[in-house]
């Protein structure tokens, strides 16, 4: 079976796996997001943190929610890198440099995981798993949370309540993620990933020398990593790490982990607007994107120039030989395309072009099907404005699942679509103005460029996948993608919020045929266009210098 | 029952100005040299306090004098004056569209405002007269005016009879009557009273009179923002803000690559991504949306209605003079027992020539037409004496030959055979419930000769449905609009009326408040509501309506309510307006749609251009394959400069309108705007760059 074949192959599996799971999961994230009862332990939870699960919040209470939540996380998670010298269990390793703890902290709670630090040469044990592995879990389902926030805005009439931020953020963590996460640790452990709080094991190698290992609670994490689309590795390598990601297997499974929750999702939002069709097109919108990727990156993968791709079969710099270049393809597609930003394989090394797909994938504001949440109400946020366009001309005033989009809705929609291309493209462009954050380049000319490029589309959208070469541990580095990462996390937020707020407020339209169909493929289409239309073109220039440049060299 | 005097000529039957052949919303032709008589005023416009209501324009504005300060600095480039010239013909094309836009306003207004010229008032002030210029009245004073007199201001007739030549507002020529008391009271300031006198209390204050706002309206003076309008605005802008974003931050990405980028070419860039198609078009768009109602005699008294309109859910439709003619027509004759279908027709035609109602006229006519009966006049006749028809008899006939014949409502006529010591025959009654029962109004005919007063048969009248009023309410199905009959008929004379016509329901025996609860009840469920009215009691449905269509012939109560006007007092036009409504958010849709789609084979012109140089990969992008890189810029931005220009007489005449499902709809648009938008100008600027490299010594 020649590599392209079995590329295909695989990409069946994945979709097959991700179709089983997309009702059952998706109607089961609906059902924990609208029961009335609360389980006992997150009652205990509830009492824990002293929030009424009960109380009906209007979207400025349930964005102080998500602020203060977001903002312990920050510090708390700050403070412990900073004491790690003086915890147990930190195999001697120093406390986090200044700089580098916010950007950690900062990188984790946004659900980026973004590591300007080798995991298994900077992080012990307790800043693992009570500090990493735990924002693992809880800026997952604050994203989570805030979709369905933005779900009730549409389903909701004539009320400006959304449901209650403590008890999303509770139910997501314990009900979905935790069991989830559990589960895919079992598997993973049973395909060889390690699991242990062992210490540092020096091992001698084939040639000589020796080298390091690490042990740790790896599968557990590694699990939450791509369920929760985190990305952030326990170690350096990241999901190409054999600790990690141990087969051809695990490896398909951890795309499947990575994908099926925004996927579901869709399916979440059909039934808690009463309509799964409406999902349905939301869906179809997010595959033929992430399908459409995966083909192109498969191509400019498969498309070998020279002698020593062709002998390869691909363009294998940078990917492992367990996982060759299809799989590898479509986790770099996945995991850019989700809020993810974990790597099997090394996206600086891909084709000019192949890198360039993983930064268009990012920069499309990771929506296809995006980050566990986030990804829902990216797409959402595209859908209004599609639907604005589209429906003016249908004639009349545009409405989406019977809301009106009138000036209000279209001012926090605009400003959402602004925020990261503004920090991407500013950022950027400062970075490469000054004289010296140049410097943390290891490539010069477009590749370069794309480095830097990268980093900032990475934080900015949350992914935290890095283009390898740039050395991001400085002082300049470690602040600017920081800020971009909360940025690019919470002002989004505060868009989608005021927007749900201000939809649950409307009474709702009926559908007539003078209607504008949501659930239909044109729509589906219309939406891709736009996205890729109005999203895309602002990268343009940029791509054009950096793999554009570089690919069609 | 035969009551209805008209009070104005009457209106063509018709729906003006649609065609359904032409399955479009008609639309006022557009003259090339309109764009030359405007050409001041769009100079005028270049004032930045006024360019900078347009946000994308005034980008466009700035970068036009930032090129042109950069080419004054280095005056031996061509390629700076070129870029500069051609993005000064930008916004200047921008303002010329407003500008033609409301030039065509203006004319109306000059004709408007002949008619307000400086009237003298006369006042009425304790019973006596006194002379005032017209600008000094006030609310309550009382005004007379004779023939000849030109009426001084708003206001109700409170006294008196008086015919009124309205044609300075309606340009309709034939006089109207105006009198005190009932809804045909209001009077407008400007019109001319033609006989009789009256007096008027003065309703408005002079400069707010509805003359004084029509002027407004068509010049656009007191145009503001509609909600859409302001939705689209704040995209436009967010847009324009990503696209200055992705453009300033270029220079340091270009120096890192190891090229320098010019001012001036930022600025090409700059406009050519930004909606500027748009951007310079919106406002010309709705300026024009207002003045296709202006032309078919429609006032907006907001551009806010307009759009209303476009989103309208529910059409409630009166029935009389909307739905069916006016009158109730002669449909049959039949015969009672003992008696045939001709001698109905005979007596029947007989007894109606001296009923003057068209009613009457109706019997006559189907005597003629269906039965052949020569239509006979009452002088042929000699020695008969006439009835003629009454509204205290409710019955009309003649007493000729020894032979008495009467004709009308039911009740009349069985009184009149038993006085007359006649029976009605049994299947009579049968009759009378069968046409009851199908909607229609059964009339009795009887004659009393020798051989005693009996019932000869029944007239079946009938309300006639207007011709094509099913298909138009299909359409309105189609665009999913539900139409609601509103009539004081009873439940099952308006059900019959209803099933006729294809409207989706009706309301029967309907009082102002059964439709105002009707109303409210459409709006709980979200739907928007549309809705005719002349009547002072139909003044709180028409303000409550979303889209409250006042008849000019009403009161002025009705017209205060309501937020559109119709000078021709067509309630049919409703439909007319919803289309207007919905084709001006479809022009804005479509434009929209077509400048961003723009912007992708710009990019393929301009980034090779920039960038080929240094990275010479980026050539293979040059997929049009443009002549120079100079010419490549350039050539994006002339056609950015001219796409407005081809597009004017779009916006002015609003993209074409069929009503069809929004699915067809948006298919259709897509297809044209979407896709053509994305095709077009590869095509547009590879010929420009084409003709520019014909220059010599470029």
């Amino acid at each position: 079976m020649g590599p392209v074949l079995a590329g295909f192959l695989q990409l069946l599996a994945l979709i097959g796996a991700l179709a089983l799971a997309y009702v059952p999961l998706g109607n089961y994230m609906a059902k924990v997001f609208s029961a009335d009862k609360h389980w006992r332990v997150e009652m205990w939870v509830y009492r824990g943190i002293g929030a009424d699960p009960d109380a009906k919040m209007r979207w400025p209470a349930y964005l102080r929610g998500v602020l203060a939540f977001s903002a312990v996380g920050v510090l708390f998670l700050y403070l412990l890198q900073r004491i790690q010298g003086v915890l147990p269990g930190s195999f001697g390793f120093s406390s986090i440099e200044p700089a580098q703890a916010f950007n950690t902290a900062a990188s984790f709670v946004t659900n980026t995981n973004w590591q300007s630090y080798y995991g298994e040469q900077a992080m012990g044990h307790i800043v693992q798993t009570a500090g990493l592995a735990v924002q693992n879990f809880v800026s997952a389902a604050v994203g989570i949370a805030v979709a369905v926030a933005l779900v009730r805005g549409f389903a909701r009439s004539r009320t400006g309540e959304l449901g209650n931020f403590w008890a999303d953020l509770v139910r997501g963590t314990i009900r979905i993620l935790l069991p989830g996460a559990a589960i895919a640790a079992i598997v993973l452990v049973a395909c060889g990933a390690i699991q242990n709080f062992s210490g540092i094991h020096e091992v001698g190698q084939f040639m000589g020398g020796s080298q390091q290992w690490n042990g740790g609670a790896v599968a557990s994490q590694e699990a939450i990593k791509e369920f929760g689309t985190n990305g952030g590795g326990y170690f350096n390598a990241n999901s190409a790490h054999p600790f990690e990601n141990p087969t051809p297997f695990t490896n398909l499974f951890e795309i499947f982990l990575l994908l099926v929750i925004p996927f579901a999702l869709t399916r979440t939002f059909g039934v808690m607007v009463g309509s799964v069709k409406q999902g349905y097109a939301i869906l179809a919108a997010m595959c033929t994107i992430w399908l459409g990727f995966v083909v192109l990156m498969m191509w400019t993968e498969f498309a070998h120039h020279g002698p020593a791709l062709q002998a390869a079969g691909g363009a294998m710099e940078g990917k492992e030989v367990r996982f060759g270049v299809g799989s590898s393809s479509i986790f770099a597609v996945s995991t850019t395309l989700t809020s993810t930003g974990a790597v099997d394989s090394f996206h600086s090394s891909f084709t000019g072009l192949g890198g360039g797909i993983t930064m268009l994938g990012m920069m499309l504001g990771e929506i296809a099907p995006g980050g566990t949440g986030s990804g829902l109400y990216g797409m959402l946020i595209m859908a209004v404005i599609a639907v604005f366009i589209a429906g003016l001309m249908v004639g009349r005033t545009p409405e989406y699942l019977g809301k009106k989009i009138g000036s209000r809705e279209m001012k926090l929609a605009a400003i959402y679509i602004l925020i990261t291309p503004a920090l991407v493209l500013v950022f950027t462009a400062i970075s490469m103005a000054l004289p010296t954050p140049p410097h943390s380049m290891l490539n010069s000319g477009a590749h370069g460029f794309s480095e830097v490029l990268y980093a900032f589309t990475s934080a900015a959208n949350n992914n935290g996948s890095a283009f390898a070469g740039l050395n991001a541990n400085t002082d300049w580095f470690n602040t600017m993608t920081g800020s971009a990462m909360l940025l690019g996390r919470f002002l989004p937020m505060v868009f989608v919020l005021a927007l749900a707020g201000s939809l649950a407020e409307q009474k709702p339209v009926p559908v007539t045929a003078g209607t504008l169909r949501t659930d239909k493929p044109l729509y589906a289409g219309l939406l891709v266009g736009t996205i890729v239309v109005i999203t895309g073109l602002t990268y343009f220039p940029a791509l054009a210098l950096g793999p554009l440049a570089e690919g069609l060299a | 029952m035969f009551t209805a005097t008209a009070t104005r000529a009457p209106h063509s039957d018709v729906p003006t100005g649609h065609k359904p052949a032409e399955g479009r919303v008609g639309a006022g032709l557009f003259d090339p040299k309109q764009l030359v008589r405007s050409l001041p005023d769009a100079f005028r416009k270049l004032d930045p306090r006024v360019m900078v209501k347009s946000p994308v324009m005034f980008v466009v504005w700035i970068g036009s004098v930032l090129t042109t300060v950069f080419s004054f600095k280095d005056p031996g480039d061509w390629f700076g004056w070129a870029i500069s010239a051609w993005l000064w013909l930008t916004v200047v094309f921008a303002n010329l569209a407003e500008a033609v836009a409301e030039g065509r306003g203006k004319a109306q207004a000059d004709t408007l405002r002949k008619a307000k010229t400086d009237t003298v008032a006369r006042r009425l002030v304790g019973g006596a007269e006194e002379q005032v210029p017209g600008t000094d009245l006030r609310i309550g004073d009382l005004v007379v005016c004779e023939a000849g007199d030109i009426i001084p201001g708003d206001g109700d007739v409170v006294e008196g009879v008086a015919s009124v030549d309205e044609s300075a507002i309606t340009g309709e020529s034939a006089p109207v009557i105006r009198e005190s008391g009932g809804d045909r009271s209001a009077v407008t300031g400007g019109t001319k009273v033609l006989s009789d006198r009256i007096v008027i209390k003065i309703t408005t204050k002079p400069g707010e009179t509805f003359i004084d706002r029509m002027i407004n309206l068509v010049e656009g003076a007191a145009r503001q923002k509609t909600p859409n309008e302001i939705a689209l605005n704040i995209l436009l802008a967010s847009l324009t803000i990503v696209f200055l974003l992705a453009v300033v931050t270029l220079p340091p990405f270009a120096d890192y690559a190891g090229t320098h980028l010019t001012m001036v070419v930022l600025v090409a860039l700059l406009v050519c991504l930004i909606p500027t198609t748009i951007g310079a078009l919106l406002s010309a768009i709705g300026i024009a949306g207002m003045d296709r109602l202006v032309q078919r005699n429609v006032l907006a008294m907001s551009g806010r209605a307009v759009e209303a309109a476009g989103d309208v859910s529910t059409l409630l439709l009166d029935k009389t003079g909307t739905i069916t003619l006016g009158n109730r027509r002669a449909a049959e004759f039949v015969a009672v027992s003992g008696t045939t279908e001709a001698e109905v027709a005979d007596a029947a035609q007989l007894s109606s020539l001296a009923d003057e109602t068209p009613e009457g006229r109706s019997i006559v006519v189907l005597a003629k037409e269906k039965y052949g009966l020569r239509e006979r006049h009452q002088g042929e006749l000699v020695g008969a004496a006439w009835i003629a028809f009454t509204a205290q008899t409710r019955m009309s006939g003649v007493d000729a030959d020894g032979r008495s014949i009467r004709k009308g409502a039911a009740g009349s006529v069985v009184a009149w055979v038993e006085e007359q010591g006649g029976t009605v025959a049994e299947d009579a009654g049968a009759v009378v419930d069968r046409i009851s029962e199908a909607g229609g109004t059964p009339l009795l005919v009887a004659v009393h000769d020798d051989r005693g007063a009996r019932v000869l048969g029944v007239i079946h009248l009938k309300d006639v449905v207007k011709d094509g009023m099913r298909e138009r309410f299909d359409e309105l199905r189609r665009m999913g609009i539900k139409t609601v009959m509103i009539t004081g008929d009873n439940p099952l004379t308006a059900k019959a009326i209803a099933e006729e016509a294809g409207v989706d329901d009706f309301l029967a025996e309907a009082t102002p408040e059964d439709k105002m609860a009707l109303i409210k009840r459409e709006q709980a469920g979200g739907k928007l509501v549309a809705m005719t009215g002349d009547g002072t009691n139909d003044a709180p449905a028409l303000a409550q309506a979303d889209v409250g269509v006042a008849m000019n012939t009403g009161t002025s109560a009705a017209k205060e309510a309501g937020n559109m006007v119709d000078l021709d007092s067509n309630p049919t036009k409703l439909i007319e307006i919803v289309e207007i409504g919905k084709q001006l958010l479809i022009t804005r849709g479509a434009l929209t749609t077509f400048s961003i789609a723009n912007d992708v084979a710009k990019y393929f012109a301009i980034i090779p251009a920039l960038f080929a140089a240094v990275y010479p990969g980026l050539n293979s992008l040059n997929i049009m394959g443009l002549e120079s890189p100079d010419s490549a810029i350039l050539s994006a931005v002339i056609f950015n400069a001219l796409i407005i220009i081809a597009l004017v007489p779009l916006s002015l005449k609003g993209v074409r309108y069929r009503p069809v499902s929004a699915d067809k709809m948006l298919r259709r648009n897509l297809t044209i705007y979407g896709i053509g938008g994305l095709i077009a100008p590869f095509i547009g600027i590879k010929i420009i760059d084409m003709l520019i490299s014909l220059i010599p010594g470029l």
